[in-house]
């Protein structure tokens, strides 16, 4: 049998979704006897591969980079996972939707004239509103919480080990 | 609340130094704390607004909560709590003004008029509103134009630069006369009117006219030579079903009321017509309100009851004032008030006048009302037929329902029930109006033929037949291939639409239903009151689906979701605004699945009417 | 009069006469999940969390304002119920801005104990996120409209218990909006007493109490407070 390719991602959010995943501690060891972690911002791979099973999503869907990245996901995951209050629902980066992304920026970023400052190109543009993962691509399940406890994440992972398809 | 009920004249001797009119519009109120209502329409008439020191005023003089008072006056739209332009103009959005581009002339002329007005708050010259449904469906799209120093007048078939026209002339203080009333036309045969009898053929504004044509004869009859349960048996035997929707056998209700326990009780006439395209009940009010008044107070003779209210609907100014003269002139000539026709039975009947909102045609939300609250539903049961207004036994009928009582009295329990098909006795009163030829009123028996009423409006205009809306935003659609169906309670019942009150709707094959859905969605989530989940969040909810399914950015699952809230609201929602309103989408969606399965992403408008990018515009 | 005798979930149990189908099914040890409901105020039977099935009836019937009666059949947990209550429950947690983690109510909220109840792990529907307004003009409490399910506990409390009447609803629909006196800021309030009932019968965070550590909520009992209002005024 070979090793599940386990992915992790990060849009919208604080990292405080793997850190919780980091809090699964010994049981990382276990984790990782099963899996192989073909992408992860906790290790230094620069594109999401093809084939991943399983990939866990932090956070909203709030610029332009997360939409393409979510779609890039998509297009290569079998299982893929929301991870967290941020990717379930918007949570703290959505705080911004009530006010709007033009009072927001201008807010966070002001210019002279009661706007807001310009960006270069290198900045993903934000989007007008940020959304939960699963209003941008299909999303198989879900793990809530601000941040999710490590005990959701590894009974998640465990019904999907013991799914016949997983890593066949 | 306040439990005491009819007291006297209050003794309104506050201190009123900001509005020194209030004092005298207070003492006009018999039942204060309960005629909050009344006395907010009379005083938006004296001041052009209310504004939060007038309404804390008026909770002090009436002793009521200042938050209850806002509450009441922000639920109801009639009211305004901002000063409204020096010249206002009202596009309305009922169904026959929408197919026919009412919603889209209001878009126009608020992109047209934004930046040169500055908007319609504030002391502007100009301010542009929707107005719900006038009524007036044969001059769709309808302007109404309202100037403080001039009455309102209406103006039909608006497109946006005739619009302005009229604006400019508005401004520069000649505006072209336009109609002060709606015209109603009535269609048909006139020999098959039972309800509609005498309208147009008496002055609705004279006593003696009306008695002529034989009104009052059949209260008169009821007092000196029946029972009340003589009257109640007459009734029951007549078959007659509740006029306004539901259906309901109206003998059993009386008996219900006249069986409750109580020494006071009370009569209540539903004239709150508040469907988007029926004007049938306006048309009775306006041209015979003796006929309504008469009815009511042989339901009062038969239930026991000596009071009555007659709820007109806000839009109706005219109704409402022929309303008023006509119980004055009936109490002036004993056939209304204390001892009529010098028996020992008196009824007296107040006018009340709705405030802008639908969901006070349902029972317990009007009964809210009339007591001067915000229209929201309570629980049943308890049913008013046991504890109505002010706790007591109520009756509640639909003014058409009242319509139908003197005839019955008059010709017999027989006679009525051999007019219509089994179980659906008598006629019915329907408004027709939308893609025909001439829009009006018709009377014809239960279970005539759908072609037959679609003839008396003379036929489709603009297109083929598509599908006529029946029910308004609480019903749905018949199709072509059922257009020999006969109109009754059952078999409309069979289609998945109702009769409701009887407004209809034709449509030609130019229009598209999933815009028709949205136009009922966006009525019912403006009318829901916000008391209960389902319909409060749902009809928003739903609306937004439709908004995307109208922009062809929605998908399957989407469209799923849609109708999973559907069935959702219809399921759980508290009153029967939110049960009834998914019915016009799970209707459309039944007949004309393949437009909605058309309209999803990448798809088009098959009637190239919902606006989006890559679809066949028509404009 | 004789006790009701009626089966919940194919339970035979007993109640008092006038006893709800809700109170028939807790005194019972049947527990059905509930919002806009609270021991001590009149049924609004508005928020339509707690509706039950009665065999014969038409469509659901809310638990908290119904009368039980003898003979009845009631299914308090059907599938179509859950369903029906996890859509309700979603549509609240759409309707207006409910970030938990930085809610004071966070763990203690009685909408949030009901959708892990249900097991909402998402919402379907779209977001609304409308803009809403914190009212913290009041010395010791604050309004924070974000977190409001449109419950009227505060309403009914405020009126029926305490008898101020300082809280009501404007508008209508989506736009209502819960308010005090002439829609005016809650700290220039002249009816209310700052008893803090309110506070305490809110089910979520959109009443809370300034500068305590907590919520504080759920201290107070009302029931006895009703009696003691009773006694007061007799």
């Amino acid at each position: 049998m070979r090793p599940i390719r386990l992915a992790t991602a990060w849009l919208s959010g604080c990292s405080g979704c793997h850190m919780s995943l980091l809090n699964l501690h010994h049981h990382l060891l276990e984790l990782l006897l099963k899996c192989e972690l073909v992408y992860s911002p906790l290790a230094d791979i620069k594109e999401y591969p093809a084939g991943v099973d399983i990939a866990l999503v932090e956070g909203a869907v709030g610029n332009a980079d997360n939409r393409e990245m979510a779609a890039l996901i998509r297009e290569r995951t079998v299982w893929v996972v929301s991870l967290g209050d941020c990717a379930v629902n918007g949570n703290v980066s959505g705080l911004r939707n009530p006010i709007g992304r033009e009072a927001a920026l201008a807010a966070a970023y002001p210019a002279e004239n009661g706007s807001h400052q310009r960006f270069g190109s290198d900045v993903p543009l934000l989007l007008p509103r940020v959304l939960p993962l699963h209003q941008v691509i299909r999303v198989d399940a879900f793990i809530p919480g601000c941040p999710p406890l490590p005990e959701d994440i590894s009974r998640m992972l465990a019904s999907f080990f013991k799914q016949p398809a997983a890593g066949g | 609340m306040g439990t005491s009920v009819m007291g006297n004249n209050i003794d309104a001797a506050e201190n009123l130094p900001d509005y020194p009119e209030l004092k005298q519009l207070l003492g006009r109120t018999t039942l204060p704390g309960h005629e909050l209502i009344e006395l907010l329409h009379a005083a938006q008439q004296q001041y052009g607004h209310l504004d939060q020191p007038l309404l804390g005023q008026i909770a002090r003089s009436l002793k009521l909560p200042e938050s209850l008072v806002y509450g009441v006056a922000s639920f109801y739209h009639a009211f305004r709590l901002e000063p409204p332009g020096r010249t206002r103009c009202a596009v309305c959005t009922g169904t026959s003004c929408h197919i026919k581009g009412g919603t889209r002339l209001l878009e126009q002329l608020q992109q047209l008029l934004d930046p040169a007005c500055g908007g319609s708050s504030g002391d502007s010259r100009l301010s542009l509103e929707s107005v719900r449904c006038l009524g007036a469906c044969g001059m769709a799209p309808l302007v109404r134009i309202e100037q403080s120093s001039t009455p309102a007048r209406l103006y039909s078939q608006m497109t946006p630069d005739l619009t302005l026209n009229l604006l400019q002339s508005a401004m520069e203080g000649g505006l072209p006369p336009g109609e002060a009333l709606a015209p109603v036309r009535l269609l048909g045969p006139a020999s098959q009117r039972i309800v509609l009898a005498n309208c147009g053929a008496i002055d609705p504004d004279s006593l003696a006219s009306a008695r002529a044509a034989g009104a009052y004869t059949a209260l008169e009859q009821s007092l000196r030579r029946m029972s009340p349960d003589q009257v109640c048996g007459q009734i029951r035997d007549s078959g007659l079903r509740g006029r306004g929707g539901g259906g309901y056998p109206t003998g059993l209700k009386w008996e219900l009321v006249r069986s409750a326990p109580g020494k006071r009780k009370f009569v209540v006439a539903n004239g709150d017509e508040g469907d988007p395209g029926a004007f049938m009940d306006r048309t009775l009010m306006e041209l015979d309100p003796h006929r309504v008044l008469e009815g009511m107070a042989i339901a009062g003779f038969a239930t026991g009851a000596d009071h009555g209210f007659i709820y007109v609907r806000g839009e109706y100014p005219l109704a409402a004032r022929r309303l008023r003269a006509a119980i004055a002139e009936a109490e002036s000539a004993a056939c209304l008030g204390r001892n009529i026709f010098g028996t020992p039975f008196t009824f007296q009947v107040r006018v009340r006048i709705g405030a802008g909102a639908f969901v006070c045609g349902e029972e317990t939300a009007l009964m809210a009302s009339i007591m001067g609250r915000r229209g929201q539903p309570v629980i049943r049961p308890p049913y008013p037929a046991q504890h109505g207004l002010w706790g007591r036994p109520t009756l509640i009928n639909n003014v058409e329902t009242f319509g139908c009582v003197a005839p019955i009295i008059l010709k017999g329990a027989a006679w009525f029930s051999s007019i219509g098909t089994p179980g659906n006795n008598g006629t019915k009163v329907f408004s027709i109006s939308g893609d025909v030829t001439v829009a009006g009123v018709v009377e014809v028996p239960l279970g005539t033929p759908l072609r037959q009423i679609l003839e008396m409006a003379g036929g489709v205009t603009g297109g083929d037949f598509k599908a006529a809306q029946t029910g308004g935003a609480s019903g749905g659609c018949i199709t072509a291939e059922h257009l020999d169906i006969p109109v009754d309670y059952d078999s409309l019942t069979g289609l998945g639409t109702i009769m409701g009150s009887g407004g209809m709707i034709i449509i030609n094959d130019r229009r598209c239903m999933v815009d028709l859905a949205r136009f009922f969605m966006r009525f019912c989530q403006s009318e829901s009151c916000g008391k209960c989940t389902p319909c409060r969040a749902g009809t928003e909810q739903a609306l937004r689906l439709l908004d995307a399914l109208c922009s062809g950015e929605a998908d399957l699952e989407q469209l799923e979701r849609l109708e999973e809230l559907c069935h959702l609201m219809r399921e759980t929602s508290l009153c029967g605004l939110g049960m009834a309103a998914p019915n016009p989408v799970l209707s459309t969606l039944r007949w004309f699945r393949q437009e909605y399965l058309d309209h999803l992403r990448n798809g088009h408008c098959p009637a190239g009417v919902c606006r989006r990018g890559a679809a066949p515009c028509r404009d | 009069m004789p006790r009701l005798k009626l089966s919940i979930d194919g339970i035979p149990v007993s109640a008092g006469p006038g006893a709800t189908i809700l109170q028939a099914a807790r005194a019972n040890g049947i527990d059905i999940a509930t919002l806009c409901h609270l021991k001590g105020l009149i049924p609004a039977g508005a928020c339509r969390i707690c509706i039950v099935e009665v065999a014969g009836g038409r469509r659901p019937v809310p638990a908290c304002a119904t009368r039980a009666e003898s003979g009845m059949v009631i299914t308090t947990a059907s599938e179509r119920l859950q369903a029906a209550r996890r859509q309700i429950v979603e549509l609240l947690l759409a309707e207006r801005n409910h970030q938990c983690p930085v809610c004071v109510m966070n763990n203690n909220c009685e909408l949030q104990a009901v959708a892990r109840r249900f097991g909402i792990d998402h919402v379907r529907y779209g977001f609304i996120a409308p803009t809403l307004t914190v009212d913290i003009s009041h010395e010791r409490f604050g309004l924070d409209h974000n977190r409001c399910i449109l419950c009227r506990r505060c309403v009914r409390v405020c009126d029926q218990v305490e008898g101020a009447h300082t809280w009501d609803v404007r508008a209508r629909g989506t736009a209502s909006r819960i308010i005090s006196d002439l829609a005016r800021p809650w700290g220039e309030s002249g009816s209310c007493t700052g008893c803090g009932k309110c506070v305490q019968a809110c089910p979520t965070g959109a009443l809370f109490e300034k500068d305590v550590q907590g919520t504080r909520k759920g201290t107070l009992c009302l029931e006895k407070l009703l009696e003691w209002r009773r006694r007061r005024t007799r």
